[in-house]
């Protein structure tokens, strides 16, 4: 089945995974484009950190697929869905979230223009930025 | 109406950046960022946003980057509580005011739910305080961080406000009710954007989002009971806390 998978700041389209209550398993390619954690030998690897999977074979299928809600509660983090249309949306850590904000620095972000055109505010650096926010509502 | 600042401030090293959250995307924001149409904006709105009839008369479609957050994304990364909001960025990326409204206030709470209109005394206020911030916006584009609107790092971590766990979880169901929009599915949208404000109650551009996901509703001003009672029950509480510069009333 094709689950959509909402994880940081990608939309990742799931084309092989299984929904199975409050579980949701991924292959090992579908959880990288999802996420960026590799699956390696020494566990889920993104960058320099690797984390071990349970030794009892808990996060792992016999299609070899890896639950992804079992790692997304490890690091804490919030998941919540929507069954209708088979998303699932994995919150950030509200700790990740104080400490970018306590470092003082502007979190970055990337956003469509209204051609479309996507725009970084990191692409500002140098410049003074006055950012704002509005709603039609 | 930020065309009119940016005019006069865009040549001495300053961007500016609007951000709509809104869940309707660009078909949900582009006739308010395109045409900025005077005739269906009475002079009451104008005193309700506290501009001045001189900076409403040159409103014109804005030249910044105006980009598009379906997701509220902008307001979960800053711990935003609701629209307008704004920060001030240096040239080194750090936060030199942290999220605070921009350049409005209270004030406009006693405004008519049909007409708009306000009683004088608001009226002043608020226009007395969009000047304020105007002109401190001003004063940091000339002076930079000798600015007296300009907030010292210690400062900046003392006014922040932090989000809980509850807000980041509240975040992941906006992603959701923007993602049932796109979709079409106006009720999953509205169910959404309900359960980020039942987690984050606080959280005004939810509540706000959640009134206008119909596909009636979607991109317009939401003029409904519905709002104006939440208003009301803020009582004695804050809708937009004050900004923190001198003389804000």
């Amino acid at each position: 089945m094709t689950v959509t998978v909402l994880y940081e700041a990608v939309q990742h389209s799931a084309a092989d995974a299984v929904e199975d209550g409050e579980r949701l398993w991924l292959s090992p390619a579908d959880v990288v484009g999802a996420t960026g954690w590799a699956l390696k030998p020494e566990g889920l690897c993104r960058e320099q950190l690797c984390v071990p999977l349970p030794r009892d074979g808990s996060w792992r299928d016999a299609s070899g697929r890896v639950d992804l809600t079992a790692f997304a509660a490890a690091q804490g983090r919030a998941v919540v869905r929507d069954e209708g249309h088979h998303a699932w949306a994995f919150a950030e850590t509200s700790s990740a979230r104080r400490e970018a904000l306590r470092s003082g620095r502007a979190p970055d972000f990337e956003l469509p223009d209204l051609d479309g055109n996507r725009h970084r505010l990191s692409d500002h650096l140098g410049r003074k930025v006055f950012l704002f926010t509005y709603g039609s509502y | 109406m930020w065309q009119v600042v940016y005019d006069e401030l865009k040549d001495k090293g300053i961007d500016f950046i609007s951000v709509a959250l809104d869940a309707g995307g660009a078909a949900a924001v582009r006739p308010r960022i395109e045409c900025p149409d005077l005739a269906e904006r009475p002079d009451a709105i104008r005193e309700l946003m506290g501009w001045s009839e001189a900076a409403w008369g040159k409103m014109k479609a804005p030249e910044y980057q105006c980009l598009i957050d379906a997701e509220h994304v902008v307001a979960d990364l800053f711990h935003m509580y609701n629209v307008p909001q704004a920060v001030w960025i240096d040239e080194q990326g750090n936060m030199v005011r942290p999220p605070e409204v921009a350049g409005f206030g209270d004030a406009f709470r006693s405004a008519d739910t049909e007409t708009f209109v306000l009683d004088e005394e608001d009226r002043d206020k608020l226009s007395r305080n969009r000047r304020r911030y105007v002109d401190a916006l001003g004063d940091w584009v000339e002076n930079g961080a000798d600015s007296y609107a300009v907030m010292s790092p210690e400062q900046v971590l003392e006014h922040l406000e932090l989000p809980s766990e509850d807000d980041v979880t509240a975040a992941a169901h906006a992603r959701l009710g923007a993602l049932c929009l796109e979709r079409s599915d106006h009720a999953g949208a509205e169910r959404h954007f309900r359960a980020a404000t039942a987690l984050a109650p606080g959280k005004w551009n939810y509540r706000r989002q959640s009134m206008v996901v119909s596909e009636e509703l979607i991109g317009e001003l939401n003029v409904a009971p519905e709002f104006w009672e939440t208003l009301q029950a803020v009582g004695d509480g804050y809708y937009y806390k004050p900004i923190a510069l001198p003389d804000m009333e």
